[in-house]
């Protein structure tokens, strides 16, 4: 049970939000909104849309219908760039790194928008381009030792377990300094003492840089231990918006995921 | 009709009939990209290859007459050939293909590339690089019936061809479409992962598929051989069908037909109506700047399917 | 035991940012970047500068370009031939139409030029990708050629058609045209080789070659993170350009002397460089100086152990090497997709614990 916190203004909503692909309705005039600092957890059945929600927030999917409202500029569709470089970073159901490149070099890359120097002072090096590679090497450091993987820095990513590939993956997020951070499932397909680990780290990034966190996760100990509001989606609608104890007594999240039908229903009441 | 007319539907014939012979070579690669994803740069040396060997059978001082003999019939030698593009296929998935099967497409391209290379050399090596003429007897010259009926200068080779290609055509669509083995290189093409986990054998589907666009090779072999002889351009065959399928689409048969046909008129109108305003050739780059433009704008092709991308 | 890392530490990220951490590395390179300027100009003759090390410069250098967009970048081209083919017709247009023009600034400015002309043909790798790129880069390749071929404007009108390059100075030296010293040509050579690896090595350790591998490895997160393809893979093709160019340059002005399009910059030039990059390893810049050796190197072993000792005909040895060349490719890309480079690390590795056995 996490303790009532004061939360700040509203950091981003989304409105009405349609998004339709290759004939598939993936979600369907959802809408919800996020608090500053706080732990927005999106649940819901597979398929339900969560991940697709998370793509439309950083720009991937352009939604056909809706509006996305973020630090106050209202807009119908997100730009990539736009939201990597104003505080929106996130991480990927199926691990997204870069599998070629050491976990150093990928956590650098999420630095990688905060880094301006051009070809030519990279190419001499010596200079500008190395003070500040060498800055940036500073604070991606800092995040390596908050996730504890100084061990495998130099390391290819590829070769990893999959649990640490995950690690290194929030690293990459945590290295852009975001405001609001989007993890969709990161604790899939890890131990009690990964899970444990991570839900660890979310906790921290949220207490000591007042992260905003929306998190997608399946697993319903976790979700009700640390987030502090939660959204339900099911077949792309919003079914449920609320406290973790609100949202666990809806009659309806419960049908959704129990898959009762309205017959039996109607029989048991 | 006009002589204007005359000259330009002469024109159109003239590039419709390159562009069958285009199609004939395309149909292999859509084969094997059907079946395995692969897309094949060696296909044009394997219609070189196939073209040497069969050229070697039936002429007197090749391997097969000197060791047997005696001098083979043409239908002995076709089968002969057939089965030597069918060892092909067996040994390039022995060799070559199991050990790529988890990597980049864009690996298994440059490992086709090397393929073609090899290829190459061999059959110089066994076969001699010099120009070889191929006549097994498909009629040639101008057709005089056209010619006294329209007017028309038409090449009875070309129609032959065209009439092979359709006919090649209809063959590989009932064969996908009704046989067994049919679905299960349509599986194999969806799904590698999932087609191996209903049981069909991928190693058999790609030596099956690798010897069908053997023979396809062989036919378009035949073709180019007997329109201007055995030789090295021939494989140069393969730079020109890429852009080819990218009208047509990599995964469409029809579409490789459809795509020919196009570069091949296109080719043809642009160097005898635009060429003398530069200098001529522009045979050689145009096919491409035509495929980049449908890159650019439908990079899927004609008949191709759409990719979506997911994360 | 010999080559063993324990007992060096660094205490700065710039020490450990160097391009050799390792002390045996660092001498290694430094004892041969010693005999390549000191010693070698002193023993080469006519024959190893224009077989083995005219050759061997302009190709790594080719190499280093092309695996700086392929290797590193991800993005296919099989137009490396024309794009050589740019750097030398603008270094012979510069040096026709600027005679007073400092050769090296012509290298520069030919590079440069083939940059713009990379880009151009570029931007399509912001819609397509793979070999679908590939093919795009052949419309580039064949383009190009024809142009060279056909506009007169190129070769200054010549009747053959050829570009014949002629005898410039460099500090007082001769270094292009038949009565160059080879030891001048290589010196120049080698030392626009030498900065340009320098120059490339920094830029794939920084920020923009991160970029690069970002978008080889996994295009959409890398956008997803804020990275700009478009930035990336035009940088990459300007950058990639800017070498083949120069490459072109050097190898037409100093080693060949003078050039027909079809021969010396035809697809085939293309497919070599692809394959030097590929043996020698993608995404290395030491692979692109092991497979530009290798490839130079090989046709004449096998025309010396083949003519020369079996007695085999000419013609025959080049169908050979020419099998041979496919039957490497499709090996290396079996075995070790990573070439030359990597069995070079690996062997490092080993040397760490030889003479033991672990």
């Amino acid at each position: 049970m996490t303790p009532e916190r004061k939360f700040g203004d509203v950091i981003l909503s989304v409105e009405h939000i349609t998004l339709t692909f290759g004939g598939v309705l993936a979600l369907e005039d959802v809408s919800f909104d996020i608090r500053e600092s706080e732990i927005r957890a999106i649940i819901g059945p597979n398929g339900a849309g969560k991940s697709s929600m998370l793509n439309v927030i950083n720009g991937f999917y352009h939604p056909q219908e809706g509006q996305i409202m973020y630090r106050g500029a209202t807009r119908s569709k997100m730009k990539p760039h736009y939201a990597a470089s104003h505080g929106i970073a996130r991480t990927f159901q199926n691990i997204a790194l870069f599998k070629g490149m050491s976990t150093l070099d990928n956590i650098m890359t999420g630095r990688n928008t905060k880094m301006k120097r051009g070809l030519f002072w990279q190419a001499i090096r010596i200079g500008p381009a190395m003070t500040e590679e060498i800055k940036h090497r500073d604070y991606v450091e800092h995040i390596i030792d908050f996730l504890e993987i100084q061990a495998i820095r130099k390391t290819p990513v590829g070769r990893l377990p999959y649990g640490m590939q995950k690690r290194v993956e929030l690293g990459r997020a945590l290295a852009a300094e975001p405001d609001l951070l989007l993890l969709d499932e990161p604790m899939a397909g890890m131990n009690v003492e990964e899970k444990e680990d991570m839900c660890r780290f979310i906790l921290d990034v949220n207490e000591q840089f007042g992260t905003t966190i929306a998190l997608i996760e399946h697993d319903m100990g976790v979700v009700m231990d640390i987030s502090d509001r939660v959204v339900v989606l099911d077949y792309g609608k919003k079914i449920a918006d609320g406290t973790p104890d609100e949202v666990r007594a809806n009659q309806d999240v419960i049908d959704a995921y129990l898959g009762i039908s309205q017959e039996e229903v109607g029989a048991v009441n | 009709m006009g002589s204007e007319l005359l000259f330009f539907s002469e024109t159109v014939i003239s590039g419709l009939m390159a562009g069958v012979m285009y199609s004939l070579v395309a149909l292999g690669f859509v084969l094997i990209f059907k079946a395995s994803g692969i897309f094949n740069f060696a296909q044009g040396v394997m219609c070189l290859f196939a073209a040497l060997a069969l050229y070697d059978f039936l002429s007197a001082d090749g391997w097969a007459s000197q060791l047997l003999g005696f001098t083979i019939p043409l239908w002995l030698a076709i089968v002969l050939t057939i089965a030597v593009m069918i060892v092909l296929a067996w040994l390039i998935e022995r060799l070559v293909l199991q050990y790529l099967v988890k990597q980049d497409p864009i690996i298994l391209f440059m490992a086709t590339i090397g393929l073609a290379y090899v290829l190459e050399g061999v059959g110089d090596i066994l076969f001699g690089s010099d120009v070889k003429p191929l006549d097994i007897g498909i009629p040639q010259g101008a057709s005089d019936w056209a010619l006294d009926t329209m007017g028309l200068y038409v090449e009875k080779l070309e129609v032959v061809a065209a009439v092979t290609a359709a006919l090649l055509v209809a063959v590989l669509a009932v064969f996908f479409q009704r046989t067994r083995i049919g679905r299960a290189l349509r599986a194999v093409a969806d799904d590698h992962q999932a087609a191996l986990s209903v049981g069909i054998s991928l190693r058999a589907i790609w030596v099956i598929v690798w010897s069908v666009a053997g023979i396809v090779a062989l036919v378009a072999g035949i073709m180019w051989g007997t329109k201007s002889g055995v030789q090295f351009s021939l494989s140069l065959i393969a730079l020109k069908a890429l852009p080819v399928l990218i009208l047509g689409g990599f995964t469409s048969v029809p579409g490789a037909i459809v795509g020919g046909l196009i570069i091949g008129v296109g080719e043809k109108v642009a160097e005898v109506y635009a060429g003398p305003l530069v200098g001529g050739a522009i045979e050689n780059w145009f096919a491409y700047m035509l495929a980049l433009a449908f890159l650019l704008f439908r990079p899927q092709g004609l008949f191709g399917e759409r990719i979506i991308e997911r994360v | 035991m010999i080559y063993r890392e324990n007992g060096q530490f660094k205490t700065s990220y710039q020490a450990d940012q160097a391009i050799f951490p390792i002390a045996q590395d660092r001498w290694f390179v430094y004892a041969s970047i010693a005999a390549a300027f000191l010693v070698v100009p002193f023993v080469i003759d006519d024959y190893w500068a224009n077989a083995v090390f005219l050759p061997f410069l302009a190709y790594a250098m080719a190499a280093i370009g092309l695996n700086l967009l392929t290797g590193y970048c991800g993005q296919v081209s099989l137009g490396t031939g024309g794009f050589m083919a740019v750097g030398a017709y603008s270094t012979f247009k510069l040096v026709t139409l600027f005679p007073e023009l400092n050769f090296i600034v012509v290298v520069l400015l030919s590079g440069a030029i083939t940059a713009v002309v990379g880009v151009l043909f570029g931007i399509p790798s912001l819609r397509i990708k793979g070999f679908y790129l590939a093919v795009a880069t052949l419309a580039a390749q064949f383009f190009l050629v024809w142009l060279f071929n056909k506009v007169g404007w190129f070769f200054n009108y010549n009747a053959t058609g050829q570009i014949t390059m002629p005898p410039l100075e460099v500090f007082g030296v001769l270094v292009t045209g038949p009565r160059a010293t080879p030891a001048a040509s290589y010196l120049f050579c080698l030392s626009f080789v030498a900065v340009s690896a320098l120059a490339a090595k920094n830029i794939v350790r920084g920020r923009i070659g991160r970029s690069w591998m970002a978008i080889r490895d996994m295009d959409i997160a890398a956008e997803l993170i804020g990275i700009r393809p478009l930035e990336a893979k035009l940088s990459a093709f300007a950058v990639s350009s800017f070498y083949v160019g120069m490459a072109g340059s050097l190898y037409f002005a100093v080693w060949l002397g003078s050039a027909e399009p079809i021969e010396a910059f035809g697809i085939d030039q293309s497919f070599l460089v692809l394959f030097m990059i590929i043996i020698g390893g993608l995404g290395s810049i030491l692979g692109s100086f092991l497979g530009a050796a290798f490839m130079v190197l090989m046709p004449i072993f096998l025309k010396n152990f083949m003519v020369d000792g079996l007695g085999v005909e000419v013609v025959t040895a080049k169908h050979v090497e020419i099998m041979l060349m496919g039957v490497l490719i499709v090996f290396f890309l079996i075995v070790e997709p990573h070439g030359f480079a990597r069995l070079w690390q690996i062997g490092k590795e080993k040397l760490r614990l030889w003479p033991f056995p672990h």
